[in-house]
């Protein structure tokens, strides 16, 4: 792995969470602790408010109640959290390799170059190809190599999996693997299985 | 900085690459002030003495055209929860866009706008005059629109919404840069009118891009 950088080590701490869209509570009472280097499963049936309470931790909606912290966030250091949701933010007009520059522009560039980044997604044949050509599993391989050239210690996934090839799955669990392993954290809305080491599992709306 | 000149060259390249969505902004320009001889008649010193208004509201009007595409687009595909996320203020990236607004559609109708004197009977000194004035105006009107463009992106088919709202904000850009054209009292006031319409750009830049930051902010929640 050419990402040797040092990342701050950012531990997840929720208390009494509830969250959901509008007024209406999807998950209720969750606390959530998720230490740095680990991952989180959230599995659950469709509808349960898996994607909501992904956002409430990105910080994108308010929480209904509770509290969200993240520990050893240094505030000096910029945004520190990666959320990838079901829309890959992907547009056509443009070219594989200007959007991953795009994406790398704003989040901050890390020292990965992004050819690198695109070959290791297994994109680097498609760089100069339009964007909207790609294919849903190819969008989903762009969106990963978003992640990798902007470090980022906290990964919140949207079912990262959808529309992968069986090895765009094994790229992903490698990615995570790797990304637990230098101390990352991961909180991943799945339906499928990921291997990955130090994994806790939360299933949401069986307390019902 | 790196982030600001990333959404610009985005902006840019979104704009040109089809190519199209320019034209057609330009060729609305021209014919909403071509159609004005065929509906009043072909009175040459009435025209010349209403072009400068014509072409004035042919921009205005053009330039709401292009509002809808500013964050709408974004939004449907999630570069705008990414914005959010974003190493930059929500602010410098409406602040590249603006720019990036303004780039595509008030100057390529600003280029257009010699085919308008033409058909409209312009002298020379008044469409001077009226160049400066649509360079010193138009960035007013790109502000304008993108605060209205932030505030309705969260409401669907809200498109029409942006036009209605910063129509009545824009009335004094359109009062001072017709203004500066064509004087009604003498020479010293339309200067005085370019300073105000100077004053107008310059004060809707810096203050749109933090309102219109805040009005995404909040709609998107």
């Amino acid at each position: 792995m050419t990402q040797g950088q040092v990342q701050q080590r950012i531990n997840l701490r929720t208390q009494g969470l509830a969250c959901g869209r509008g007024d209406t509570p999807l998950a209720t009472d969750l606390s959530l602790s998720v230490p740095a280097g680990s991952a989180l499963l959230l599995r659950g049936p469709n509808g349960v408010g898996k994607s909501t309470l992904l956002l409430t931790l990105a910080g994108l909606l308010h929480p209904l109640s509770g509290s969200i912290v993240f520990e050893g966030a240094d505030p000096e250091a910029g945004p520190f959290i990666h959320h990838c949701g079901h829309r890959n933010a992907v547009r056509s007009r443009l070219t594989v390799l200007q959007t991953l520059k795009f994406w790398a522009d704003i989040n901050g560039p890390g020292d990965l170059s992004l050819a690198t980044a695109l070959d290791r997604v297994g994109l680097g044949r498609t760089a100069d190809l339009d964007a909207a050509y790609l294919s849903a599993g190819q969008e989903r391989r762009l969106v990963l190599a978003r992640l990798l050239v902007s470090p980022r210690p906290v990964w919140l996934l949207d079912e990262p999996g959808a529309a992968l090839d069986a090895a765009g799955r094994d790229l992903l669990a490698t990615l995570l693997a790797d990304h637990i392993e230098r101390g990352g954290l991961a909180v991943i809305a799945t339906h499928d299985d990921i291997a990955l080491p130090q994994t806790a599992t939360l299933t949401l709306g069986d307390r019902a | 900085m790196s982030g600001f000149l990333g959404v610009l060259r985005r902006e840019l390249r979104l704009s040109f690459a089809g190519g199209g969505e320019v034209l057609t902004l330009v060729l609305f320009f021209i014919i909403v002030g071509a159609i004005v001889p065929f509906a009043i008649g072909p009175d040459r010193a009435l025209l010349a003495s209403i072009a400068p208004g014509i072409i004035w509201i042919a921009a205005f009007l053009a330039m709401l055209l292009g509002l809808d595409r500013l964050f709408r687009p974004d939004r449907e595909d999630g570069t705008l929860v990414l914005y959010r996320l974003a190493d930059m203020s929500m602010a410098s990236v409406v602040a590249a866009k603006v720019i990036a607004h303004w780039l595509t559609t008030a100057l390529p109708l600003i280029i257009a706008s010699p085919f308008l004197a033409m058909i409209l009977a312009m002298d020379g000194p008044t469409f001077a005059r009226t160049v400066v004035s649509l360079l010193l105006g138009t960035p007013a009107l790109a502000a304008f629109g993108a605060f209205g463009a932030a505030i309705t992106v969260a409401i669907r088919r809200g498109g029409l919404l942006a036009p209605i709202l910063i129509a009545p904000l824009c009335v004094p850009v359109l009062i001072f840069g017709v203004g500066a054209i064509a004087p009604l009292g003498g020479p010293d006031q339309a200067s005085s009118a370019m300073l105000f319409l100077a004053a107008l750009s310059l004060m809707a830049l810096a203050l749109s891009p933090f309102a219109a930051a805040l009005a995404i902010d909040w709609g998107e929640e």
